[in-house]
Formats: C-alpha cells, structure tokens, sequence
C-alpha cells in the first residue's frame, strides 16, 4: 500500500479515515522491517505526521451543523432550533 | 322533633353530589384507563369535530366521547360505523351537566387484532417475502463516517439528543439535517422526501432517522410502506432510532442498523473519541517501537558492514595501492643504485685493467720496450740480428741502439 512511489499527499487535506487508515498501514509496513533504511525512516516520519492529523483531528474538531433546504446546504447553528418552528 | 329536625342529615346540591360521584370515579384507578369492547351504535362526528356514540352488548350500554383531535388521528386508520365490534381505550369519568358518566375514548380498533397492528403484520409480511428485510441486504457502516445525514423534526429533542452524543463523541463529523415531519399524515411523504433529497444533494456516508418517543399510534409514520422501501432503497446506509423501547417499526427492519433511541443511534453512528485516541497512542507505540527495531537492526547490520565496507572501500585500496607504489618505488630506486655502483665498480676495474695495459705504464717502472727499425716490437733475440739498429722506447723518450749481442737464457 505504500510501497507506490508518489510523493503522499500533505496530511491536512486528510479526512480522518484517510490518515488512520494510511497510518495503520504504515505501522505495519514499518513493522516487516522489510524497508531500506532511507525509506524506513520517510515511512516513520510519516506515520508520526499522520499520528498528529488524527489527534488534532480528534481533538480540535467542532461537530459542523447544515441544513439541506431546497438541495442546498445551509448553516444550521443549535440555536436556531427554536426557531425552526413548524419544519 | 326539634330533636329529629336538629339531627337531619345534610340536603346535598345536585352539583356538590355529582361532583362527589366524578371524584370517587377519578379515584378508582380500574376507570382511569382502560380497554372496553362493545358494538358500536349512533355514532356521530359533530360539527365541533368531536365524535359521540354509544357501545353496548346485549345487557348494557356505555355512552361515548371522543375529542376533535383523536378523532383526526383515528380518521387515519380506522372509523367505525354502527354496527363495528370495536375495542375502545380510554377511561371513565362523570359529564356532570349531562348527570351521567362517559367513555371518554382515544382509540379505536375492530375487535380481535387492531386495525393498525393486522395492517402492520401485513406489510411486514410482504416486505420480508419481498427480502427487504434480507440480512444479507444490510451495509456495513462506515468506521468513521465523514458526513451523517439526519432526517428527523428540526424541533423535536430527537435533534438535540443526536447532536449533543456526535458532538461528545465525534465532533470530526459534519451533519447535514433534513428536516421531516415524523407524525401526522404528512409524515410518511415528508420522511421518503427527506431520505432522498439527503442522497441525492447531500451525499452522507450514513442516515440517521429518528423521532423521540411516543405512542405506538406515533410512530405510526415508521411503519409506513413507501418509508419502510424508502429506507432500504437510501444510497447511505440508515440507522434508525425511532424512541420505542420494544416495538420495531417496518422501517426499523428495513434499515441496516436499529437503535432504540435518537441517542443510541447516535451512539451506534460514530465511534466515541476517546476510544479513538486510546487506539492512537497504540498505533503510536507500535510506529515509535518498529522505527526503532528498523533503526537498531539497521545500526547492527551496518557495523558489521562497516568493517567489510573499510576493507573494500575504493579508498582503502587506492591507499594500498599508493603503498605498494611506494614501496615498488623504493626498490626501483635501490635497484637502480645497486645497479649504478655495479657498473661503476665495473667501470673502475677495467680501466684499473685498461691502466695495467698502457705499455707506458709498464715503461714509467722502468721497463723498455724495444722495437726494429720498422716498428716491429721485438720479442725475441731473432728478430734484431746482430749490427741492427733496434729502437728503444722508455718512459721519457727513446735510444737508438745497435745490437751487439744475442743471449739466449737472459737472467730474470
């Protein structure tokens, strides 16, 4: 799975699906040992770079609230619950 | 008398006595609610939208009332007409004006199985024949859905119940809501709108429909058909929390996932952060731990080969290489000296010996040499007869001499 060589896309465009999927199998890949040194250590520094995506990810994240309306996304604040009377 | 008139008893009002009755009906819980089965007569929907009839059986009747907004429901599945055996719930109480008690009814079903519930088995049991139902139908979840549509009421507390579990379990998410109505006759329409608007514009890798909870009479949206097709035709997989502890609604059998509340649905939509995090620092020690055996495995195999590496480095053999022409060098050198002195000392013995030849040499320690007249060196006595002018050379000029003699056996 990382063995193509295409340079990987930057981390912050990961969902988190992405980068805990890519992460769990650059662990295993690192883990066969089967790697030249140089590429063990671009695998590692991966992993740790996808490791902090999913903790910010999961960390930082604030649940994102739309209301589809019409077939468009609109805001959708908690607040406005209220005074969403009689959808 | 006065006595007797002194001692009667109270003269209750018509008001305070039915009142009395009404409240010793309210306190018996039997008549507080209750399932009462009879024929149905003189039914009647007023103008005032509330329905008056009568059930009896062969011995008794019990009038009945049933208010506007029952009656609208019960429009819905079922009105009885005289005649009909019917069950009714409800309870008892005394109308104090009319001076009689009432069945004040909130539900109506034809006797045996309910309308709604006959009707349910029904559908129930063409959709399974159908396989909508199938196991093999459900979709996996998504582990970590990115968008999660919700079709439910934007007002209801089902909203509010699903936002506050994503928003502590897994606030990664975005929600796209899909507003619905989900009771009354609209609802049915307006949850097959929801469902597809929400595929079709919305794109969610899962479904959460959900209503708080209610009657089995609320719910009754979730048991409709076209919700029920409508759920399992849904691109995104459908989890359903339709708030009812023990009933499955047909639209609960249709979806991939059932929860028994808008919560749990939730729940069940969305793994629980911390868990991810716990997962994370695993992961973490794994890649830090392989990292280091790569590295440790690395830092011995290339030990090893640093030896082998130093023994065959180009380096290493040029400078060998540069010794050995250093070396050579130096036993050129010593060759060519050796050599040099070789033919030096050669050299010097033969012109030693050339030395030894020069006859003048021989003449500078006294020795002469004698030749004839004709330059003829002379060696022996016959060669220089008696009377012949012989030459003599020494080492500083010459004689000119004549022999004047032979000896034979000269004296060394």
């Amino acid at each position: 799975m990382m063995a193509d060589k295409t340079t990987p896309p930057p981390v912050e465009t990961l969902t988190y699906e992405q980068a805990f999927g890519e992460l769990e199998a650059v662990v295993a890949a690192l883990e066969q040992q089967e790697h030249p040194l140089e590429e063990a250590l671009a695998l590692y520094a991966r992993g740790q770079a996808l490791l902090q995506r999913c903790r910010r990810l999961l960390e930082e994240a604030e649940l994102k609230v739309q209301r589809l309306s019409g077939g468009a996304l609109q805001p959708f604040a908690a607040d406005d619950e209220a005074a969403e009377e009689g959808a | 008398m006065l006595f007797e008139e002194f001692f009667r008893p109270p003269v209750w009002t018509i008001a305070d006595l039915t009142r009395y009755i009404r409240d010793l009906v309210a306190g018996d819980d039997n008549l507080r609610e209750l399932w009462v089965q009879g024929e149905v007569s003189n039914f009647k929907v007023a103008s005032s939208g509330h329905a008056y009839f009568t059930l009896k059986d062969g011995k008794a009747q019990l009038p009945c009332v049933m208010w506007k907004p029952q009656v609208l429901r019960q429009q819905r599945h079922f009105l009885p007409r005289n005649g009909d055996a019917v069950e009714a719930h409800g309870h008892i109480d005394v109308y104090e004006a009319g001076g009689r008690y009432q069945f004040y009814a909130d539900v109506l079903r034809p006797v045996g199985e309910g309308a709604l519930y006959r009707e349910f088995q029904r559908l129930k049991a063409k959709l399974e024949a159908e396989g909508l139902f199938d196991e093999a139908r459900k979709r996996p979840l998504p582990r970590f859905p990115q968008r999660i549509g919700v079709v439910t009421s934007a007002t209801g507390a089902a909203l509010r119940d699903i936002l506050n579990t994503l928003r502590r379990r897994y606030p990664l998410a975005e929600v796209v809501l899909a507003p619905a109505l989900v009771q009354g006759q609209e609802a049915p329409a307006a949850i097959v709108e929801a469902l597809r608007a929400l595929n079709a514009h919305a794109r969610p890798d899962l479904i959460i429909l959900a209503r708080g909870g209610g009657s089995l009479e609320d719910l009754w949206a979730f048991n409709d058909e076209a919700v029920a097709r409508a759920v399992a035709a849904s691109e995104a997989p459908v989890i359903t929390g339709v708030g009812h502890q023990t009933d499955f609604t047909l639209a609960d059998y249709a979806a991939d996932l059932r929860a028994p509340t808008p919560t749990g649905a939730a729940e069940q939509a969305v793994p629980h952060r911390d868990d991810l995090l716990m997962v994370l620092r695993g992961l973490e020690t794994r890649l830090n731990r392989a990292a280091m055996a790569a590295l440790a495995s690395r830092r011995a195999a290339l030990t090893a080969l640093e030896v082998r590496l130093q023994r065959h480095a180009p380096l290493y053999r040029l400078f060998s290489q540069a010794q050995r022409l250093d070396e050579l060098t130096r036993q050129m050198d010593t060759a060519a000296q050796h050599a040099f002195a070789l033919r030096r000392m050669r050299l010097e013995g033969l012109a030693q010996r050339l030395e030894a030849l020069n006859p003048l040499a021989v003449l500078q320690r006294g020795y002469a040499l004698v030749t004839d007249a004709k330059g003829q060196v002379v060696r022996q006595p016959a060669q220089a007869p008696v009377d012949a002018e012989i030459r003599v050379r020494l080492a500083e000029g010459g004689l000119r001499a004549r022999v004047t003699a032979h000896e034979n056996d000269p004296a060394r």
